[in-house]
């Protein structure tokens, strides 16, 4: 019996590879698709958008970006993310907040209307703003009688960075703070903490990464986004070009290596998201295990 | 104050599932309840109700004679301990226990120095002492439940309600921890209800039980009224183990079909009815005029206690058996039982 069952045992170490799954040939040739992939539509791409910028040389980079134009989209590329995203922050958190404390009629569909921005395009997003407040647009009479401008300038870049880029903070927060549950806001409050005391002191701390995860995808995309912000930018240079606006106007004008120029300032901001994110994760990766874990 | 917590006729649904239908209870100063019941019972609804978690449909809550409508959350000063004991993770130790009292207003609250020493009291008190740098993810479970417990009493509650203490602990730890809670509440005295599905933790612990099912209250009493004196069939099914025997109720004696079984029973009571009998009061004796016959089909050893599954005719479930002597019958033997004590219920 026990004779009988030794060249079996001594069988299985040889066996278990193939009982894993996959044998090595398929392994490797997976694991260089995924290389190949990224290399590809990844990396290839973002070192080119680096060699091009630096492809004039340092001057001809300094100038790209220090001309009034650039300097111009600069700025406000920031001044709208500066606007839209603590805006996103605000609404998303009480969004988020509303939608995992709270039991409501409606609830299922707002947490759809939150997707909206994700599943409509760019572009339309941007036009329905035209179409409300544009010169032809329903409220554009109104508008122009009270000598308020929203499209074609800040306030219109504003609205449909604001639009596309809502769902970020709020989609990261729904469902940490649905697990969550309200236990520990309902201890804080028995223990007689104010609801503001509550919020700032528990509810905000335990989802802290997921709001600063989604805080820095939402601030990427509202610095990065193009679609709805170039049919409401009416592209008017130095007043509403944004980055993104600006790199694609100096593309179309044949000036490759400054689009580049502009266009690696931005590639640099993913990079630094990134890095970032990496950083975090790495640094205090158990603490956000645990804090998503319960 | 003669009563600390009095609870009028609540009721409460939650969209159409009933889950308190007029319950009411009065618990005395310094007591300590047990809610006991199944899942679904209405035993948690009922204690976030005096929590002030949930608001009731119909009926009142009374802190003394005060009704709880009229008190905010933070002056109903209840200490609840939640089942997973929520503790803020995010705080350490000290900060947990100390965030009532930080919580209060400004003229109200303790000085920092009076707020620290505080905290480390309730760490002696919950035998925790030093620990309160420590995050709740570094403590055990049962540490956490102390901490949970500390950080209730931190503000002087009126109250303390406890769900389910022991549920997320394992065997042992809850039975060291039951006869410490016993002990802390002789030492502390604080009224306190907290909910078990438990029966042993129950009557173990609680001065008195009351006993839920399918939102209203079956029995309050001490243990040993429901036990000894269960009022109705639930409360002698769900505390320990019943056999029930159908009977029908003639000239003061209860017949299982045409055999008399047990007698002197009131002349009041009569036609078809429930007899409950625990394994303890069946015994098996030699010859009696008022005795059931059957067969021993199973022994079993259960810790101290030997245990007969006896067949009797005429009766589906086997009837159990606690052997009084260590004399035990054989397998396949016939045997006579005597009923030594039963409670009668009349058929539904």
């Amino acid at each position: 019996m026990s004779d009988a069952a030794l060249p079996v045992a001594a069988a299985a170490p040889v066996r278990r590879s193939s009982a894993r799954g996959e044998s090595l040939g398929v392994r490797i040739a997976l694991i260089a698709l995924s290389l190949l992939f990224l290399l590809l539509f990844l990396l290839l791409p973002l070192a080119a958008v680096f060699v091009e910028a630096a492809g004039k040389g340092w001057e001809a980079y300094r100038a790209a970006i220090t001309e009034p134009d650039a300097q111009a989209a600069i700025r406000l590329t920031l001044l709208v993310a500066g606007i839209a995203v603590p805006f996103n922050i605000v609404v998303g958190i009480a969004a988020a907040w509303a939608i995992a404390k709270f039991e409501f009629r409606g609830k299922n569909l707002l947490i759809s209307l939150i997707d909206l921005p994700f599943s409509v395009s760019p572009v339309i997003s941007g036009l329905v703003f035209v179409l409300l407040f544009g010169a032809q647009g329903y409220f554009g009479p109104w508008l122009q009688a009270h000598d308020i401008k929203i499209v074609f300038a800040l306030p219109g870049l504003i609205l449909a960075t604001v639009f596309v880029t809502f769902p970020f903070v709020a989609r990261e927060l729904i469902p940490h703070m649905q697990s969550l549950g309200t236990a520990d806001e309902e201890a804080a409050l028995t223990l007689g903490a104010s609801p503001w005391r509550v919020f700032f002191w528990v509810t905000l701390p335990n989802v802290k990464w997921s709001l600063f995860y989604g805080v820095l995808l939402c601030n990427a995309r509202a610095m990065g986004e193009f679609g709805a912000v170039a049919v409401v930018s009416g592209k008017i240079r130095g007043l509403t070009n944004t980055m993104p606006l600006h790199i694609e106007i100096l593309y179309n004008e044949y000036m490759g290596a400054a689009a580049f120029a502009v266009a690696s300032l931005l590639a640099g901001l993913a990079l630094i998201t990134l890095a970032l994110k990496t950083f975090l994760e790495w640094r205090f990766g158990d603490e956000i295990a645990a804090s998503r874990k319960h | 104050m003669s009563v600390a917590v009095t609870i009028e006729t609540i009721e409460k649904r939650f969209d159409n599932f009933p889950a308190l239908r007029g319950v009411s209870l009065d618990i005395q100063p310094g007591e300590l309840v047990a809610l006991l019941g199944p899942s679904g019972s209405g035993k948690t609804t009922l204690l976030r109700l005096i929590a002030g978690l949930e608001q009731a449909d119909r009926g009142r809550v009374l802190f003394g004679e005060t009704d709880t409508q009229e008190l905010s959350l933070r002056d109903r000063r209840i200490g609840f301990v939640f089942q997973h004991y929520a503790l803020f993770k995010t705080m350490n130790v000290g900060d947990n226990i100390g965030f009532g009292l930080r919580s209060r207003p400004r003229q109200e609250r303790p000085s920092e120095s009076e707020i620290n020493k505080r905290i480390s009291e309730l760490l002696e008190l919950v035998q925790l002492p030093g620990l309160e740098k420590r995050y709740p993810s570094q403590l055990s479970g049962g540490q956490r439940q102390r901490v949970a417990l500390a950080r209730a009493l931190a503000i002087e509650p009126r109250v303390l309600l406890l769900d389910e203490p022991f549920g997320a602990l394992d065997a042992k730890v809850r039975k060291d921890l039951r006869a410490w809670l016993r002990e802390l509440h002789g030492r502390t005295g604080h009224t306190t209800v907290f909910v078990t599905h438990d029966q042993e933790e129950a009557l173990e612990l609680a001065d008195r039980v009351a006993i839920l099912n399918d939102g209203r209250i079956e029995q309050v009493g001490s243990a040993d009224d429901v036990y000894d004196h269960p009022a109705t069939p639930f409360v002698c099914e769900f505390l320990g183990e019943a056999n029930k025997l159908p009977v029908k109720v003639v000239g003061g004696q209860a017949f299982f079909g045409d055999r008399p079984v047990l007698g002197g029973i009131q002349q009041n009571q009569g036609g078809p009815a429930s007899l409950y009998v625990r394994p303890q009061h069946l015994r098996i004796v030699d010859e009696t005029p008022l005795a059931l016959p059957g067969t021993v089909e199973h022994l079993r050893r259960n810790g101290p206690l030997r245990r007969a599954e006896i067949a009797v005719e005429g009766l589906k479930r086997r009837l159990d058996v606690d052997l009084a002597s260590q004399v035990a019958p054989a397998i396949g033997e016939r045997v006579r039982l005597r009923i030594t004590h039963a409670n009668l219920f009349a058929a539904a």
